[in-house]
Order: C-alpha cells, then structure tokens, then sequence
C-alpha cells in the first residue's frame, strides 16, 4: 500500500457501468513527511475518504477484486483506510 | 486509473481480429501538474471518446476487463470520459 493524499474526486457521467456505487478519487502519492511524489491517479474509494485526506491505497488488481466482491471494474487501484495520523520515528 | 487527453485516433486495416470494430485513439497522459505530457499512447476505446477529451484510462491486465469475454489483448483502455473535478 502507499500513502496517498485525496486531492478531489472525479465527475464522469460516461464510464464502464461498473463503476456504479463507487466514488472515484483523484489521488497522488505523499512521503510519510507528507511531500508529493509522481503522478496523480485515479482510484476507487471503499472508505468514504474526502478531499484532504491522508488515505491508504492500494495498487493491485486482485486485491480490488476482493474488496469489491467484482471482477468487472477496471481498476486496480482502491482506497482502503482513511490515515489519522503518520508517525515517523527512526 | 491514469488520466490523459484524447488526442487522435488511428485507422489500422491489418490489424488483431479482436480490434475489429473497436475505435483505437491517441492519448497523452498527463504529467505531476495534471498537464498533457510528451508522450503518446493507443488506447482502445470503450466510453465512445472523441478529440479532446479529458479521459482515464486502464492500463495492464485491468485493461482487459472490459472486453471481458473476448479476450481484449489491449494493454490500455479507455474507460471513462471526465466532466470534472471537484478539486
């Protein structure tokens, strides 16, 4: 998993079907000291996350696949936890 | 999912028989400040994209999911068209 900031969420009337009951997120990853890394990327949102948040996402098909109980939607990335706090003691 | 911009399309008459009737366009992904980068991608479409189009995109195996019974072997496809962000 990697820790991820939501920066909004993503307006589509015209997708797959399958995305139906999921609200899909617009993220981009962070370091635990909370700078952005790489590109923002869409994922599908099982934890009622909102903008701002620190969230935990993971990156695997199979695992969405899981999570969902489908293997009908094209994605493979899920937020799966909303992050209260990052620690970072060495 | 990844985001980009629909661009273009191709006209392949040789080509896979599971392309066959399906619309292959030209995507630029978009870059860290969510502008279109120097790079071009085929995308297989799915959400009837047009030029232009802000889009996203699956990539890998994922992106077979849609064809799900006739074995796309795409490695791109696209799957949603955006209207906006709430940002």
């Amino acid at each position: 998993m990697i820790l991820c900031k939501v920066l909004g969420s993503v307006y589509s009337t015209k997708k797959n079907k399958n995305f139906k009951g999921y609200k899909i997120m617009l993220v981009r990853e962070i370091t635990p000291s909370g700078n952005f890394k790489g590109k923002p990327f869409l994922a599908i949102d099982a934890t009622d996350s909102g903008k701002g948040d620190t969230v935990l996402v993971i990156k695997d098909g199979g695992s969405l696949q899981i999570i969902t109980k489908s293997k009908d939607i094209p994605e493979n990335a899920i937020i799966a936890g909303v992050v209260d706090q990052v620690n970072l003691e060495v | 999912m990844l985001i980009g911009k629909v661009v273009g399309s191709v006209w392949a008459t040789k080509k896979l028989d599971s392309f066959e009737g399906k619309k292959l366009l030209i995507i630029q992904p978009f870059n860290e400040d969510m502008k279109p980068e120097d790079k071009f991608i085929v995308a297989v479409d799915t959400v009837q994209a047009g030029k232009g189009d802000i889009i996203f995109y699956a990539t890998s195996k994922e992106a077979a999911i849609p064809f799900k019974n006739d074995k796309m072997p795409a490695d791109a496809a696209i799957v949603g068209i955006i209207d906006g962000f709430s940002l």
